[in-house]
């Protein structure tokens, strides 16, 4: 009787309510958006709201499944579990079936199943089951090495299926490690990153790496206040940007100016390096490799955009940084779909009739682009209301995350969290034109049995975690 | 637990509450700031028409127009924007009866409520002109403009191939079609589909309840103009092709020719074919089906589908190898006892021994078994596998076993066999040059197409190279000849010269298989051959090129159950070569004999 109250007597309501809420909310939308007068019928399996509305009836027995396997079937099975899932994402490559050009689905009938919707969760499992084993070190190699495999292994193979979204995803664990003792650099120098991205697709070369040397001499002047040195360097630079601009004038290279001004910068920074490292200047050493790694990734970005990507990543990225005005091409997804959220003003139009998601004119309405009919038919209260209820719910998963006493629950909590606020905000963010156009879809909420199902395994072996927590002593 | 690392997950949740509070306010200033995205009245709706493009022409080499756009109107229905209207009134300019109206709005509602979908296809241009008037009557209705295919010269339908509507199959996998949309179906309408659609326009318009134009979106902000599809020209010489196809008349089979300095086709004729005007507009279902239940199967291209062994044509290509392989020279001679040699019969009568030249003119068989047996045998090699591997490269390099065109529609690849093949049949180890002797005289498991043959003479034309084989000259304006691959056969050229030496005394010699056919003016070089059909008649082959210096064509013609080449194969062929290099054709008589002649009736 006390294990019978212990199964759902400390389960979290709470998140569950959500759960259903957004659910509920993500079927009325697809509804809207796929309905016409005469397929009105909730149970015409022949539309896709007749089979989310399946979708959903098999992930609440997903759920019972979930609480009636005992708990310690997920720490015992994590590896098992990743190791199959891994075995069918390089089956489904094999032998899937390709849609839009990824080939990641498996096609039995008139149904479709992606494996890379459930390999988060396998990935998850594996991830806490590894950084809560005995030998794993944050800060040793071979450690980082197996982690990085972990999380790596299914990335790579879903990038093989051409399915670049679905990949970038697992770009979020770094979350989890994050809060697990990486060092906090990594976040920063993302960030940083990001910036020099930006930087580098709107400004030429010379400017970039005039300004990035101008800066790294500020904020050494600003730490150090010592004049004499900065005159030094500035002046072992000016004199090699001399040097180099009279070898290029007498032998008539016709060298670009960047690559000048970056070949001063290089020589003189190294010269520089090997100064402070013998000084013993920290500050400094640290400083002007920054300078060299952050102009050399500028160079390499220019070159990765220019060469590596395709031309339609190349397009959607120079629509996002405003870089080209392309309503029609590249940008035409990101219009319409703007066009839909906005015709919607406060209050929506109401449900059902909206026509701008309906005429067709928002591709993937009822998947990756159903935030643009709650926007349109639900109005601004609509659209805040989703995003206030994804917002609670994450932030009630890692209140429930923080109090586990188990090692490899708090860090399966945290893998849950990461995953849904990044699905979350990239979808979001790309609707609304903050980010470029990539197809993952919003959770719970997107039409697709395979996203619905992996995110409630997801977020209920969570909860199933979770309310155990109590059998493991403080 | 450590503090330091607690704290992070006010990090952590920090940033997620500032990404959701950015969200907010760029949705607050997207959906409540922000008018411009805003539909101005209540019930104004939008209506998105569609503006097709005229698709693309296509003109032969000489810049004969083969096809061009005729204008069709298709009346369009929005379920959801009918309101009551006089369907007298309808029905008489329609000429339609008032149960198919009723009829035809059910359809359109089953199809969409809110899209518009065609309620009646291709209506006249006078039908038209009355419609137009009153359409403002008749809410819910709009007349979209389209345009049909209509073929002037009615030739070459293989080779152009047809429109049709686009299935779900294609609207799935690229969003660029809707349903109701036309895309090229076979030929070069759909190999150069991307090329000739162009790209659709699209109007936006603000419209009442009454469905009455109110102006467009936007300042047309969003609308774009249809832009016209590329015109191409082709390769083919329509006059060429109407003739070929004139002496194919009642005979099934193909002629295939190529410029060889080029790799141009400059004709495809498969017989029997159809006039390419059927498959347009609303006919193009019934006719359809006509022609696909046909048992002589006219929608068949067996100039780049049918598969036949390509009987003593592959001599030469067998004597090509031998030379470069050092097995055979000019005057290497073999004795053939006719009908009584072994292990492959004979069916010439000739002197005997004869050397390399006199083999080609007269086809020995014998002469060829022993070619083949010493290429394979080649002491060089250290058993039969590898001779045969040797053997067999020297194919793949002349444009056999594989697809050899470049923009062809559905080309097949033919058959050269593996050692693989052989392997399994005989198990490893248990086949020699004897077991797989049909070989050397072009029979046995080897398959080619007409393109490959048409390929292979013009390999022997160019002495040593080909062009890979295309059909397309230009699009819109541009020449595409640096896109065309240029091959190498790997066997010398003075090879070759024998080769040409030979196919020129098929002509001009005194026991030369196409001798009645020859002409002075022009020197003809060519070879018969008769591929076996276990189903009935032999079918006849020949290849010919001319002029034997500076060739301006290759051309394989297959005629099927013809029996021996000579019969039909090379007078065609001989035809085909004296229309397109004098433009004219004086022999009458044999021009006569060919197009009366009726080879399907006799079947």
């Amino acid at each position: 009787m006390t294990r019978r109250l212990n199964r759902t007597g400390d389960v979290d309501w709470i998140s569950i309510a959500v759960y259903f809420l957004l659910v509920l909310l993500g079927w009325i939308n697809i509804y809207a958006a796929v309905y016409d007068q005469d397929h009105h019928s909730i149970f015409d399996t022949t539309q896709r709201y007749g089979k989310q509305l399946l979708w959903i009836g098999f992930s609440v027995l997903v759920i019972i499944a979930i609480f009636i396997i005992d708990v310690k079937f997920y720490d015992f099975f994590a590896y098992v579990i990743y190791g199959l899932l891994i075995s069918i994402l390089i089956i489904v490559l094999l032998f899937g079936v390709e849609v839009n050009g990824a080939r990641s689905w498996f096609e039995i009938g008139s149904f479709r199943m992606q494996p890379a919707e459930f390999a988060k969760f396998a990935t998850t499992l594996a991830l806490a089951k590894y950084l809560n084993s005995a030998n794993f070190k944050i800060h040793n190699l071979k450690s980082l090495f197996y982690l990085g495999l972990i999380i790596f292994l299914p990335a790579g193979l879903i990038l093989l299926q051409n399915d670049t979204g679905s990949a970038m995803v697992y770009i979020a664990f770094f979350f989890v490690l994050y809060r697990e003792g990486l060092s906090g650099s990594f976040l920063l120098i993302g960030v940083l990153s990001v910036v020099l991205f930006i930087m580098s697709m709107m400004l030429d070369l010379t400017t970039i790496s005039i300004l990035l040397t101008s800066s790294a001499v500020l904020v050494y002047a600003l730490y150090q206040r010592n004049w004499k040195e900065i005159g030094f360097v500035a002046g072992v630079f000016l004199a090699f940007g001399a040097i180099l601009y009279a070898i290029d004038y007498f032998f008539k290279l016709n060298r670009p100016g960047y690559q000048i001004v970056l070949l001063a910068v290089l020589l003189s920074g190294l010269i520089y390096l090997y100064f402070s490292y013998f000084k013993k200047l920290q500050i400094g050493f640290v400083l002007t490799f920054a300078l060299i790694a952050g102009i050399s990734y500028t160079t390499t970005v220019d070159y990765v955009f220019n060469n590596l990507l395709e031309a339609h990543q190349q397009d959607r990225i120079k629509v996002l940084l405003g870089m080209v005005d392309d309503p029609h091409g590249a940008g035409y997804n990101v219009t319409q779909s703007k066009i839909a959220i906005g015709s919607g003003g406060l209050t929506g139009k109401g449900f059902l009739q909206g026509t701008q998601t309906k005429f067709d004119f928002v591709p993937e309405q009822s998947t990756d682009f159903i935030f643009c009919t709650v926007g349109e038919e639900w109005g601004y209260l609509g659209t805040s209301t989703v995003i206030i209820l994804f917002v609670l719910l994450l932030l009630r998963l890692i209140f429930l995350a923080e109090r586990q006493r188990s090692h490899f629950n708090r860090i399966f909590g945290w893998g849950v969290v990461s995953v849904i606020f990044f699905h979350f905000a990239v979808n979001i963010a790309m609707t609304i034109g903050l980010a470029p156009v990539i197809g993952i879809p919003l959770p719970f909420f997107s039409y697709g049995g395979s996203s619905l199902w992996g995110f409630t395994f997801l977020l209920f072996v969570f909860l199933k975690l979770d309310s155990t927590r109590k059998q493991y002593l403080q | 637990m450590n503090t330091l690392l607690d704290r992070r997950k006010y990090v952590i949740g920090a940033i997620i509450v500032v990404l959701t509070l950015i969200f907010l306010v760029k949705l607050f200033f997207i959906q409540v700031v922000n008018t411009r995205y805003k539909v101005s009245a209540e019930h104004n709706s939008q209506r998105h028409q569609i503006e097709y493009p005229a698709r693309g022409l296509i003109y032969d080499r000489y810049n004969n127009l083969l096809v061009y756009n005729q204008a069709a109107y298709d009346l369009m229905i929005v379920p959801r924007e009918v309101r009551t209207f006089d369907t007298l009134d309808f029905c008489n300019m329609l000429e339609i009866s008032l149960q198919q109206v009723r009829d035809n709005i059910n359809a359109a509602k089953k199809h969409s409520w809110y899209k518009p979908s065609i309620f009646l296809k291709q209506i006249s241009a006078i039908t038209y002109a009355k419609l137009q008037e009153k359409l403002f009557k008749f809410p819910g209705f709009f007349v979209q403009t389209r345009t049909l295919r209509k073929y002037p010269q009615s030739t070459a339908a293989n080779v152009l191939g047809y429109v049709g509507e686009v299935d779900e199959r294609i609207t799935q996998r690229d969003n660029y079609y809707k349903s109701g949309d036309y895309t090229g179906i076979s030929g070069i309408e759909k190999t150069y589909e991307n090329d000739l659609r162009g790209r659709k326009g699209v109007t936006i318009y603000l419209v009442d309840v009454h469905n009455r134009k109110q102006g467009s979106f936007q300042e047309g902000k969003y609308d774009t103009v249809a832009v016209s599809g590329k015109d191409i020209m082709t390769t083919i010489d329509a006059e060429l092709q109407a003739y070929g196809e004139l002496l194919m008349r009642n005979k099934i089979g193909s002629i295939t020719a190529i410029e060889p300095s080029t790799g141009e086709i400059l004709c495809m004729v498969s017989s029997p074919s159809y006039d390419p005007n059927l498959l347009v507009g609303r006919v193009r279902g019934q006719n359809y089906r006509i022609l696909s239940q046909d048992t002589l199967n006219p929608l068949f291209n067996r100039a780049l589908m049918a598969q036949y062994p390509p009987g003593s044509t592959f001599k030469l290509a067998n004597a090509l190898i031998g030379m470069q392989e050092g097995v055979v020279h000019r005057n290497t001679s073999y004795s053939c006892s006719g009908p009584e040699s072994r292990p492959i019969r004979c069916s010439h009568n000739h002197i005997s021994p004869i050397a390399l030249i006199g083999s080609i003119e007269q086809s020995c068989n014998s002469y060829y078994w022993k070619v083949f047996n010493s290429i394979i045998s080649n002491p060089k090699y250290q058993n039969t596998e590898e001779g045969f591997q040797a053997w067999r490269s020297y194919f793949l390099n002349l444009g056999f076993g594989s697809p050899v065109g470049a923009d062809l529609f559905n080309e097949l690849g033919g058959n050269i066999p593996t050692v693989q093949f052989y392997d399994k049949y005989y198990k490893k180890g248990g086949w020699r040059p004897m077991t797989i002797r049909s070989l050397s005289i072009g029979q046995g498991e080897i398959l080619v197409t007409p393109i490959q043959l048409a390929n292979f003479t013009a390999t022997i034309a160019n002495r040593g190279f080909y062009i890979k084989p295309h059909i397309v000259k230009q699009v819109d304006n541009l020449a595409l000849d640096s896109q065309f691959e240029r091959k190498e056969s790997h066997i010398d050229s003075s090879a070759f010269e024998l080769v040409v030496e030979g196919m020129g005394r098929v002509f001009d010699g005194d026991h030369g298989t196409a001798r009645w056919y020859r002409l002075p003016e022009i020197p003809m070089c060519g070879k018969t051959g008769t591929a076996e059909n276990p189903h009935g008649d032999d079918h006849s082959i020949f290849i010919a090129f001319a002029p034997r210096e500076n060739p301006q064509i290759a051309v394989s013609v297959v005629v099927e159950n013809a029996g021996f080449g000579s019969t039909w194969a090379v007078p065609i062929a001989s035809l085909m070569i004296e229309k397109y290099i004098n433009r004219t054709v004086e022999r009458k008589g044999i021009e006569d004999r060919m197009t009366s002649g009726n080879l399907i009736s006799k079947k």
